[in-house]
Protein backbone atom coordinates (compact mmCIF):
# COMPACT_ATOMS: atom_id res chain seq x y z
CA UNK A 1 0.00 0.00 0.00
CA UNK A 2 1.27 3.58 -0.65
CA UNK A 3 1.78 5.67 2.61
CA UNK A 4 0.61 9.48 1.85
CA UNK A 5 1.90 12.16 3.06
CA UNK A 6 0.12 15.71 3.29
CA UNK A 7 2.41 18.81 3.20
CA UNK A 8 -0.37 20.96 1.62
CA UNK A 9 0.17 24.90 2.84
CA UNK A 10 3.32 23.90 5.17
CA UNK A 11 6.10 26.54 3.56
CA UNK A 12 9.68 26.17 2.77
CA UNK A 13 11.26 23.58 3.82
CA UNK A 14 8.73 21.72 5.95
CA UNK A 15 7.72 19.82 3.03
CA UNK A 16 11.38 18.52 2.03
CA UNK A 17 11.87 17.57 5.55
CA UNK A 18 9.27 15.96 6.72
CA UNK A 19 9.51 13.94 3.09
CA UNK A 20 13.08 13.04 4.03
CA UNK A 21 11.90 12.16 7.75
CA UNK A 22 9.29 9.64 6.52
CA UNK A 23 11.38 7.91 3.54
CA UNK A 24 13.46 5.89 5.79
CA UNK A 25 10.17 4.01 7.69
CA UNK A 26 8.24 3.58 4.21
CA UNK A 27 6.89 0.67 3.65
CA UNK A 28 7.00 -1.15 0.35
CA UNK A 29 9.10 1.48 -1.86
CA UNK A 30 6.08 3.91 -2.39
CA UNK A 31 5.34 7.26 -0.81
CA UNK A 32 2.70 9.96 -2.21
CA UNK A 33 3.65 13.50 -1.41
CA UNK A 34 0.57 16.19 -1.24
CA UNK A 35 2.02 19.73 -2.00
CA UNK A 36 0.56 22.92 -3.16
CA UNK A 37 3.30 25.03 -4.59
CA UNK A 38 5.38 24.43 -7.09
CA UNK A 39 8.80 25.30 -5.50
CA UNK A 40 7.26 22.42 -2.78
CA UNK A 41 7.23 20.26 -5.50
CA UNK A 42 10.58 20.64 -7.19
CA UNK A 43 12.61 20.67 -3.64
CA UNK A 44 10.33 17.36 -2.95
CA UNK A 45 11.41 15.56 -5.96
CA UNK A 46 15.17 16.90 -5.83
CA UNK A 47 15.33 15.93 -1.98
CA UNK A 48 13.82 12.54 -2.51
CA UNK A 49 16.15 11.61 -5.58
CA UNK A 50 19.35 12.96 -3.84
CA UNK A 51 18.77 9.85 -1.44
CA UNK A 52 17.97 7.21 -3.97
CA UNK A 53 14.46 7.47 -4.87
CA UNK A 54 12.72 8.08 -8.21
CA UNK A 55 10.00 10.64 -8.99
CA UNK A 56 7.16 8.42 -10.82
CA UNK A 57 4.75 10.76 -11.36
CA UNK A 58 3.01 13.92 -10.60
CA UNK A 59 -0.70 14.81 -10.58
CA UNK A 60 -1.96 17.68 -10.55
CA UNK A 61 -5.42 18.58 -9.63
CA UNK A 62 -6.40 22.49 -8.48
CA UNK A 63 -3.30 23.62 -8.35
CA UNK A 64 -2.22 20.27 -5.53
CA UNK A 65 0.28 18.23 -6.78
CA UNK A 66 0.34 14.28 -5.44
CA UNK A 67 3.95 12.94 -6.49
CA UNK A 68 4.53 9.29 -6.45
CA UNK A 69 7.96 8.69 -5.41
CA UNK A 70 9.29 4.96 -5.57
CA UNK A 71 12.42 3.59 -4.30
CA UNK A 72 15.38 2.95 -6.64
CA UNK A 73 15.51 -0.74 -6.78
CA UNK B 1 6.49 22.34 -18.11
CA UNK B 2 9.76 21.74 -17.02
CA UNK B 3 11.11 24.76 -15.29
CA UNK B 4 15.06 24.95 -16.45
CA UNK B 5 15.33 28.13 -14.00
CA UNK B 6 15.36 25.75 -11.17
CA UNK B 7 17.55 23.58 -12.62
CA UNK B 8 21.34 23.43 -11.15
CA UNK B 9 22.49 25.51 -14.40
CA UNK B 10 19.28 27.30 -14.05
CA UNK B 11 20.06 28.57 -10.49
CA UNK B 12 23.68 29.01 -11.27
CA UNK B 13 23.21 31.56 -14.18
CA UNK B 14 20.61 32.93 -12.34
CA UNK B 15 22.82 34.08 -9.45
CA UNK B 16 25.58 34.76 -12.13
CA UNK B 17 22.89 37.71 -13.33
CA UNK B 18 22.10 38.88 -10.29
CA UNK B 19 25.63 39.03 -9.51
CA UNK B 20 26.62 40.93 -12.79
CA UNK B 21 23.20 43.11 -12.32
CA UNK B 22 24.09 44.41 -8.64
CA UNK B 23 27.52 45.52 -10.06
CA UNK B 24 25.81 47.33 -12.56
CA UNK B 25 23.44 48.90 -10.34
CA UNK B 26 26.32 50.37 -8.29
CA UNK B 27 28.37 51.73 -11.36
CA UNK B 28 24.96 53.80 -12.45
CA UNK B 29 24.48 55.31 -8.88
CA UNK B 30 23.53 52.89 -6.49
CA UNK B 31 25.52 53.70 -3.15
CA UNK B 32 29.38 51.55 -3.02
CA UNK B 33 29.31 48.33 -2.02
CA UNK B 34 25.04 48.09 -2.60
CA UNK B 35 23.89 47.49 -5.83
CA UNK B 36 21.35 45.34 -4.44
CA UNK B 37 20.55 45.34 -0.51
CA UNK B 38 17.04 44.30 0.84
CA UNK B 39 17.08 45.91 4.15
CA UNK B 40 18.19 48.85 3.28
CA UNK B 41 15.88 49.39 0.42
CA UNK B 42 13.37 48.72 2.67
CA UNK B 43 14.78 50.94 5.11
CA UNK B 44 14.90 53.90 2.21
CA UNK B 45 11.32 53.09 1.69
CA UNK B 46 10.35 53.45 5.26
CA UNK B 47 12.34 56.71 5.01
CA UNK B 48 11.17 58.11 1.75
CA UNK B 49 7.76 57.83 3.62
CA UNK B 50 9.13 60.06 6.62
CA UNK B 51 8.23 56.56 8.72
CA UNK B 52 11.93 57.57 10.42
CA UNK B 53 13.77 60.87 9.80
CA UNK B 54 17.57 59.48 9.21
CA UNK B 55 18.18 62.31 6.76
CA UNK B 56 20.61 59.94 4.68
CA UNK B 57 18.12 57.28 4.12
CA UNK B 58 15.24 58.03 2.31
CA UNK B 59 14.60 57.33 -1.22
CA UNK B 60 11.86 55.25 -2.86
CA UNK B 61 13.98 52.14 -4.07
CA UNK B 62 12.54 51.12 -7.59
CA UNK B 63 14.19 48.07 -6.76
CA UNK B 64 11.48 46.86 -4.47
CA UNK B 65 8.82 47.50 -6.03
CA UNK B 66 10.53 45.82 -9.42
CA UNK B 67 11.20 42.38 -7.16
CA UNK B 68 7.43 41.96 -6.00
CA UNK B 69 5.83 42.57 -9.69
CA UNK B 70 8.64 40.97 -11.57
CA UNK B 71 7.78 37.79 -9.52
CA UNK B 72 3.87 38.78 -9.78
CA UNK B 73 4.69 38.50 -13.64
CA UNK B 74 6.62 35.15 -13.95
CA UNK B 75 4.06 33.51 -11.79
CA UNK B 76 1.16 34.58 -13.54
CA UNK B 77 2.90 33.45 -16.72
CA UNK B 78 4.27 29.85 -15.54
CA UNK B 79 0.49 29.65 -13.15
CA UNK B 80 2.51 29.70 -10.38
CA UNK B 81 0.79 32.50 -8.90
CA UNK B 82 -0.86 30.78 -5.44
CA UNK B 83 -2.59 33.03 -3.12
CA UNK B 84 -2.58 31.74 0.77
CA UNK B 85 -1.78 33.33 3.33
CA UNK B 86 -2.97 32.30 7.28
CA UNK B 87 0.45 30.94 8.59
CA UNK B 88 0.95 32.67 11.98
CA UNK B 89 0.68 35.88 10.57
CA UNK B 90 1.89 37.99 13.66
CA UNK B 91 4.58 36.09 14.55
CA UNK B 92 5.92 36.51 10.52
CA UNK B 93 5.57 40.48 11.75
CA UNK B 94 8.00 39.73 14.58
CA UNK B 95 10.58 37.77 12.36
CA UNK B 96 10.33 40.36 10.06
CA UNK B 97 10.74 43.47 12.44
CA UNK B 98 13.54 41.51 14.07
CA UNK B 99 15.53 40.54 11.26
CA UNK B 100 15.74 44.16 9.74
CA UNK B 101 17.15 45.04 13.51
CA UNK B 102 20.01 42.22 12.90
CA UNK B 103 20.66 43.27 9.31
CA UNK B 104 20.55 46.89 9.84
CA UNK B 105 23.45 46.20 13.03
CA UNK B 106 25.28 44.87 10.34
CA UNK B 107 24.34 47.29 7.50
CA UNK B 108 23.14 44.82 5.17
CA UNK B 109 20.91 41.99 4.12
CA UNK B 110 22.59 38.43 3.03
CA UNK B 111 22.69 39.76 -0.89
CA UNK B 112 24.36 42.78 0.35
CA UNK B 113 26.78 41.00 2.56
CA UNK B 114 27.53 38.91 -0.52
CA UNK B 115 27.89 42.27 -2.52
CA UNK B 116 30.07 43.25 0.23
CA UNK B 117 32.29 40.81 0.34
CA UNK B 118 32.94 40.71 -3.36
CA UNK B 119 33.44 44.29 -3.47
CA UNK B 120 36.47 44.07 -0.87
CA UNK B 121 34.65 44.86 1.89
CA UNK B 122 36.36 41.94 4.78
CA UNK B 123 34.34 43.02 7.50
CA UNK B 124 30.96 41.28 5.78
CA UNK B 125 33.36 37.61 6.58
CA UNK B 126 32.13 38.78 9.99
CA UNK B 127 28.42 38.94 8.83
CA UNK B 128 28.46 36.15 6.67
CA UNK B 129 29.50 33.83 9.46
CA UNK B 130 27.34 35.44 12.14
CA UNK B 131 24.72 34.46 8.79
CA UNK B 132 25.44 31.20 9.15
CA UNK B 133 25.56 30.76 12.65
CA UNK B 134 21.99 32.03 12.77
CA UNK B 135 21.18 29.96 10.37
CA UNK B 136 22.57 26.65 11.77
CA UNK B 137 20.36 28.01 15.24
CA UNK B 138 17.26 27.82 13.12
CA UNK B 139 18.16 24.28 11.37
CA UNK B 140 18.54 23.01 15.58
CA UNK B 141 14.79 24.13 15.74
CA UNK B 142 13.47 22.80 12.22
CA UNK B 143 15.20 19.55 13.11
CA UNK B 144 13.50 19.85 16.59
CA UNK B 145 9.93 19.45 14.63
CA UNK B 146 9.66 23.84 14.52
CA UNK B 147 7.15 24.88 11.99
CA UNK B 148 4.83 28.17 12.12
CA UNK B 149 1.44 25.79 10.77
CA UNK B 150 0.01 25.69 7.10
CA UNK B 151 -1.16 28.69 5.23
CA UNK B 152 -4.49 28.09 3.55
CA UNK B 153 -5.68 29.41 0.21
CA UNK B 154 -6.66 32.68 -0.33
CA UNK B 155 -9.24 34.71 -2.60
CA UNK B 156 -7.05 36.00 -5.26
CA UNK B 157 -7.39 39.87 -4.36
CA UNK B 158 -5.27 38.85 -1.50
CA UNK B 159 -2.54 37.74 -3.70
CA UNK B 160 -2.51 40.44 -5.09
CA UNK B 161 -1.95 42.97 -1.65
CA UNK B 162 0.98 43.05 -1.68
CA UNK B 163 2.10 43.96 -5.32
CA UNK B 164 -1.04 46.16 -5.50
CA UNK B 165 0.46 48.57 -2.54
CA UNK B 166 4.41 48.50 -4.27
CA UNK B 167 2.72 49.50 -7.28
CA UNK B 168 0.64 52.32 -5.53
CA UNK B 169 4.47 52.94 -4.29
CA UNK B 170 5.80 53.08 -7.71
CA UNK B 171 3.35 55.60 -8.50
CA UNK B 172 4.29 57.77 -5.73
CA UNK B 173 7.78 57.78 -6.65
CA UNK B 174 6.84 58.73 -10.16
CA UNK B 175 4.41 60.99 -9.03
CA UNK B 176 7.19 62.70 -6.93
CA UNK B 177 10.28 62.62 -7.90
CA UNK B 178 13.32 63.86 -6.22
CA UNK B 179 14.26 67.02 -7.29
CA UNK B 180 17.99 68.78 -7.00
CA UNK B 181 18.51 70.51 -3.47
CA UNK B 182 15.04 69.43 -2.26
CA UNK B 183 15.11 67.09 0.78
CA UNK B 184 10.79 66.75 0.06
CA UNK B 185 9.03 66.18 -2.96
CA UNK B 186 5.32 66.22 -3.05
CA UNK B 187 4.74 63.37 0.13
CA UNK B 188 8.34 61.65 0.12
CA UNK B 189 11.25 62.24 1.93
CA UNK B 190 14.62 62.48 -0.04
CA UNK B 191 18.17 62.71 1.06
CA UNK B 192 20.69 65.21 -0.32
CA UNK B 193 23.14 62.97 1.08
CA UNK B 194 24.30 59.78 1.88
CA UNK B 195 23.29 56.51 0.36
CA UNK B 196 20.22 57.64 0.05
CA UNK B 197 21.29 60.40 -2.04
CA UNK B 198 22.51 57.96 -4.27
CA UNK B 199 20.48 56.01 -7.02
CA UNK B 200 20.66 54.63 -10.54
CA UNK B 201 17.95 55.97 -12.91
CA UNK B 202 14.34 55.49 -11.57
CA UNK B 203 13.70 53.08 -15.20
CA UNK B 204 16.66 51.34 -15.40
CA UNK B 205 16.68 50.44 -11.44
CA UNK B 206 13.18 49.32 -11.98
CA UNK B 207 13.92 47.19 -15.34
CA UNK B 208 16.32 45.21 -13.15
CA UNK B 209 14.17 44.80 -10.23
CA UNK B 210 11.47 43.33 -12.78
CA UNK B 211 13.98 41.17 -14.27
CA UNK B 212 15.69 39.68 -11.08
CA UNK B 213 12.29 39.64 -9.50
CA UNK B 214 10.93 37.23 -12.49
CA UNK B 215 14.40 35.44 -12.46
CA UNK B 216 14.36 34.51 -8.58
CA UNK B 217 10.41 33.78 -8.64
CA UNK B 218 10.99 30.66 -11.35
CA UNK B 219 15.09 29.97 -9.79
CA UNK B 220 13.48 29.96 -6.07
CA UNK B 221 16.56 32.15 -5.86
CA UNK B 222 17.33 32.64 -2.20
CA UNK B 223 20.57 33.18 -0.05
CA UNK B 224 19.79 31.94 3.60
CA UNK B 225 17.98 28.94 2.30
CA UNK B 226 21.38 28.14 0.33
CA UNK B 227 23.02 28.05 3.50
CA UNK B 228 20.23 26.42 5.09
CA UNK B 229 19.45 23.45 2.59
CA UNK B 230 23.75 22.81 2.74
CA UNK B 231 23.50 22.88 6.84
CA UNK B 232 20.65 20.58 6.65
CA UNK B 233 20.48 18.30 3.85
CA UNK B 234 24.59 18.73 2.57
CA UNK B 235 22.20 19.96 -0.97
CA UNK B 236 24.52 22.46 -3.18
CA UNK B 237 22.21 23.44 -5.60
CA UNK B 238 20.76 26.95 -4.31
CA UNK B 239 24.20 27.66 -2.74
CA UNK B 240 25.47 26.88 -5.98
CA UNK B 241 23.88 30.29 -7.35
CA UNK B 242 25.40 31.95 -4.51
CA UNK B 243 28.40 31.23 -5.27
CA UNK B 244 27.99 32.12 -8.88
CA UNK B 245 26.49 35.61 -7.81
CA UNK B 246 29.60 36.13 -5.54
CA UNK B 247 32.30 35.30 -8.33
CA UNK B 248 30.31 37.04 -10.91
CA UNK B 249 30.30 40.16 -8.63
CA UNK B 250 33.89 40.35 -7.93
CA UNK B 251 34.62 40.14 -11.49
CA UNK B 252 32.11 42.79 -12.89
CA UNK B 253 33.50 44.73 -9.73
CA UNK B 254 37.54 44.64 -10.76
CA UNK B 255 36.17 45.43 -14.47
CA UNK B 256 34.15 48.40 -12.74
CA UNK B 257 36.74 49.43 -10.59
CA UNK B 258 34.88 49.05 -7.65
CA UNK B 259 36.79 47.02 -5.94
CA UNK B 260 38.30 47.66 -2.62
CA UNK B 261 40.00 45.82 -0.33
CA UNK B 262 40.77 46.04 3.59
CA UNK B 263 38.19 46.59 6.96
CA UNK B 264 38.73 49.86 7.44
CA UNK B 265 36.91 52.62 5.48
CA UNK B 266 34.56 50.50 3.49
CA UNK B 267 31.37 52.24 2.29
CA UNK B 268 28.36 51.93 4.33
CA UNK B 269 29.73 49.77 6.85
CA UNK B 270 31.37 49.76 10.28
CA UNK B 271 34.42 47.50 11.41
CA UNK B 272 33.19 45.76 14.80
CA UNK B 273 33.16 42.53 13.80
CA UNK B 274 31.41 41.45 17.12
CA UNK B 275 28.38 43.18 16.12
CA UNK B 276 28.87 42.80 12.84
CA UNK B 277 28.57 38.92 13.15
CA UNK B 278 25.88 39.35 16.27
CA UNK B 279 23.87 41.54 14.15
CA UNK B 280 23.38 38.83 11.60
CA UNK B 281 23.17 36.08 13.54
CA UNK B 282 19.94 37.39 14.48
CA UNK B 283 18.84 38.17 10.87
CA UNK B 284 20.25 34.72 9.93
CA UNK B 285 18.25 32.92 12.95
CA UNK B 286 14.72 35.14 11.65
CA UNK B 287 15.32 34.26 8.26
CA UNK B 288 15.39 30.59 8.72
CA UNK B 289 12.23 30.69 11.56
CA UNK B 290 10.30 32.49 8.53
CA UNK B 291 11.41 30.19 6.11
CA UNK B 292 13.55 32.87 3.44
CA UNK B 293 15.78 35.18 2.94
CA UNK B 294 14.53 39.16 2.46
CA UNK B 295 14.65 38.69 -0.99
CA UNK B 296 12.71 35.33 -1.00
CA UNK B 297 10.09 37.14 1.02
CA UNK B 298 9.68 39.12 -1.36
CA UNK B 299 9.31 37.22 -4.46
CA UNK B 300 7.07 34.71 -2.78
CA UNK B 301 4.73 38.17 -1.91
CA UNK B 302 4.50 38.49 -5.29
CA UNK B 303 3.47 35.17 -5.96
CA UNK B 304 0.40 35.82 -4.05
CA UNK B 305 1.62 34.58 -0.43
CA UNK B 306 0.14 36.89 1.94
CA UNK B 307 2.73 35.40 5.39
CA UNK B 308 5.57 36.87 3.14
CA UNK B 309 3.84 40.19 2.79
CA UNK B 310 3.35 40.21 6.40
CA UNK B 311 7.35 39.61 7.07
CA UNK B 312 8.11 42.42 4.44
CA UNK B 313 5.81 44.74 6.34
CA UNK B 314 7.40 43.75 9.43
CA UNK B 315 11.15 44.45 8.10
CA UNK B 316 9.90 47.96 6.98
CA UNK B 317 8.28 48.69 10.15
CA UNK B 318 11.58 47.58 12.12
CA UNK B 319 13.62 49.96 9.70
CA UNK B 320 11.33 52.56 11.00
CA UNK B 321 12.39 51.48 14.59
CA UNK B 322 15.78 51.13 13.83
CA UNK B 323 16.34 53.82 12.98
CA UNK B 324 13.51 56.30 15.49
CA UNK B 325 14.96 54.48 18.55
CA UNK B 326 18.71 54.83 17.79
CA UNK B 327 18.93 50.87 17.20
CA UNK B 328 20.36 50.78 13.40
CA UNK B 329 24.65 51.34 12.86
CA UNK B 330 26.44 53.39 11.19
CA UNK B 331 29.83 54.02 9.58
CA UNK B 332 30.53 55.22 13.42
CA UNK B 333 29.72 51.90 14.40
CA UNK B 334 26.74 50.19 16.39
CA UNK B 335 23.61 52.50 17.25
CA UNK B 336 23.11 53.40 21.21
CA UNK B 337 20.23 51.07 21.67
CA UNK B 338 21.74 48.59 18.74
CA UNK B 339 22.80 46.37 21.76
CA UNK B 340 19.39 46.12 23.31
CA UNK B 341 17.51 45.98 20.38
CA UNK B 342 19.50 43.20 19.57
CA UNK B 343 19.22 41.01 22.72
CA UNK B 344 15.46 41.46 22.62
CA UNK B 345 15.42 40.16 19.22
CA UNK B 346 17.15 37.10 19.88
CA UNK B 347 15.15 36.33 23.03
CA UNK B 348 11.92 36.68 20.67
CA UNK B 349 13.29 34.84 18.13
CA UNK B 350 14.70 31.91 20.34
CA UNK B 351 11.56 32.21 22.22
CA UNK B 352 10.02 31.84 18.91
CA UNK B 353 11.78 29.19 17.53
CA UNK B 354 11.49 27.06 21.01
CA UNK B 355 7.77 27.43 21.25
CA UNK B 356 6.93 26.37 17.48
CA UNK B 357 9.10 23.57 17.88
CA UNK B 358 5.75 20.43 17.64
CA UNK B 359 5.86 17.15 18.78
CA UNK B 360 6.53 14.55 16.05
CA UNK B 361 3.97 12.03 15.30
Amino acid sequence: MTEILDERGLSCPQPVLDTLKALPSVQGGKLSVLVDTEAARENVARAAESKGWQLASVEEKDGEYTLHLVKNA
Amino acid sequence: MKNYFSTRWGIIAVGALIGLLAALLQKMGNPPNMGICVACFERDIAGALGLHRAEVVQYMRPEIMGFVLGSLVAALLARDFRPRTGSAPVIRFALGFFAMIGALIFLGCPWRALLRLAGGDWNAIFGLLGLAGGVFIGTLFLRGGYNLGPAKKAPKFVGFAMPLIMAGLLVLAFMNPPMAGEGKSGVLFYSLKGPGAMYAPLLIALAIGLLVGGLAQRSRFCTMGALRDLILFKQMHLFSGLIALVAVAFLANLAFGQFNPGFEGQPVAHSMGIWNFMGMVLAGLAFVLAGGCPGRQLFLSGEGDGDAAIFVVGMIVGAAFAHNFAMASSPAGIGANGITGLVIGLVVCLGIGFFGMRKQA
